[in-house]
């Protein structure tokens, strides 16, 4: 258990997706302009990522490796397989949520297809393999880089919004300052680095 | 609809006119995919440290959004609306496999370096945003010069944050070393003399660094061309 806390912290905290590896940052930035829609498109990278990583990892495992079911190497199709499982998974959480939870739907609707192109779902699913995790770790690591992924657009969405009101250069304001920003909240989670759960 | 696309095939030819040019220049000025557009940061920048890595990454950029952009287009008529994210998908994935293998095959150390970030010119934004924009609805060969000059547009920019990095963090460039202490790293110190009393800067080469040159770099552009300037 404290082996799953450490992978949920660390990826949510240390190595945060999207400030320490630079993954989802054409969103990132398009979309933090406000913390309503950051939140909106937060929580829809957190479902995302928290499903399709465990279903890679299934593929990567049974259907692709030379110990799987067809006992051949084919991991040279890993990346059209991981990106047709998440182009199809968002497709398919985009129908469900539509029919179950409109309300849930209208907030997340027009982020939805947006997040095939994530770079941080695929990179998540490339991440989990080249660290070799196990089925539960892979869930943990998604669910944990989903929510780091998620604290960090919100939290640059809010300083934006304040950032408004203040007297930046002509020249770089909006996404020069965006650039600076981003940077400075990088260094601050830097500050978290060295953290260890594992003992408990 | 057919009508037009007997119209369009007439017209297509390939001279290398002004408008030719324009769509290779625009991409490294008034249309930059990273300064302007802001596309294509996601693999970007954690591949900026070394400047040999940042070369390898743009050419295989470029190389993946010449053959996607060309692959869309001719096949533009015979993909329906709704399926064509999964065949853009489709498509570039394969093109991103096969400069993957490539590398994998004949230059392994820098493979091994670049780790999950080829993989990631599939989510690059540049591709994907060029086949809809620009390839979805105009000729192969207009395609083709489209999708190379946003490549390089990118590329640029990839080596400029790179050289500074790599300059300022290590005190080399594309592994030679330039300025800074001498005898701790050379054994031939007569190469490295300059700077000898500049201390490399271990921040520069840490993730955030990217950020702040990237953010300066935009700084710079949009002071120097001014009708990029945010007005919002």
């Amino acid at each position: 258990m404290g082996e799953l806390a450490n992978i949920f912290i660390k990826s949510a905290f240390i190595e945060n997706l999207a400030l320490s590896y630079f993954l989802g940052m054409c969103s990132f930035l398009a979309v933090s302009k406000s913390v309503k829609t950051a939140f909106g498109l937060g929580l829809a990278v957190i479902f995302v990522l928290g499903i399709t990583m465990p279903i890679n990892w299934l593929i990567n495992t049974y259907l692709l490796s030379d110990t799987g079911i067809f006992g051949q190497d084919f991991t040279f199709l890993r990346l059209i397989l991981f990106i047709a499982v998440i182009a199809s998974m968002v497709q398919l959480v985009e129908m469900v949520v539509e029919k179950f939870s409109p309300s849930l739907y209208n907030s997340l609707g027009i982020f939805l297809p947006l997040i095939t192109v994530n770079c941080a779902i695929l990179g998540g699913s490339l991440f989990m393999v080249s660290k070799e995790y196990n089925f539960a770790e892979s869930v943990s690591f998604g669910l944990g880089g989903g929510f780091g992924w998620f604290l960090a657009i919100v939290a640059i969405a809010a300083i934006r919004e304040k950032i408004k009101y203040s007297a930046v250069p002509p020249a770089l304001r909006g996404l020069g300052m965006a650039f600076m920003l981003t940077g400075l909240m990088g260094l601050a989670f830097m500050g978290l680095m060295g953290i260890d759960l594992s003992s408990f | 609809m057919a009508e037009t696309t007997v119209a369009v095939k007439k017209e297509a030819s390939f001279s290398f006119g002004k408008k030719e040019r324009k769509l290779l220049t625009d991409p490294l000025n008034d249309n930059n995919p990273i300064t302007v557009q802001v596309l294509g940061i996601c693999s970007a920048l954690a591949v900026t440290t070394l400047f040999n890595k940042a070369l390898v990454m743009s050419i295989a950029v470029v190389v993946v959004t010449a053959f996607a952009s060309l692959f869309t287009s001719l096949l533009r008529n015979s993909i329906p609306k709704q399926v064509r994210m999964i065949v853009q998908l489709v498509i570039i994935a394969s093109l991103v496999t096969i400069v993957e293998l490539t590398l994998k095959g004949f230059f392994y150390p820098m493979y091994k370096e670049l780790s999950v970030f080829i993989g990631l010119i599939i989510t690059n934004c540049i591709v994907m945003g060029r086949l809809e924009a620009f390839a979805m609805a105009n000729t192969p060969y207009k395609s083709l010069l489209d999708g190379i000059g946003n490549g390089v547009g990118y590329g640029v920019i990839l080596l400029i944050v790179a050289a500074i990095r790599e300059l300022f963090g290590k005190g080399s460039l594309a592994g030679v070393k330039i300025i800074g202490p001498t005898d701790e790293y050379l054994i031939d110190t007569t190469t490295s003399f300059v700077f000898g009393w500049y201390e490399p800067n271990n921040l520069m080469v840490l993730f955030p660094s990217a950020m702040f040159v990237i953010g300066a770099l935009i700084w710079a552009h949009r002071a120097w061309n001014k009708k990029l300037v945010d007005i919002s």
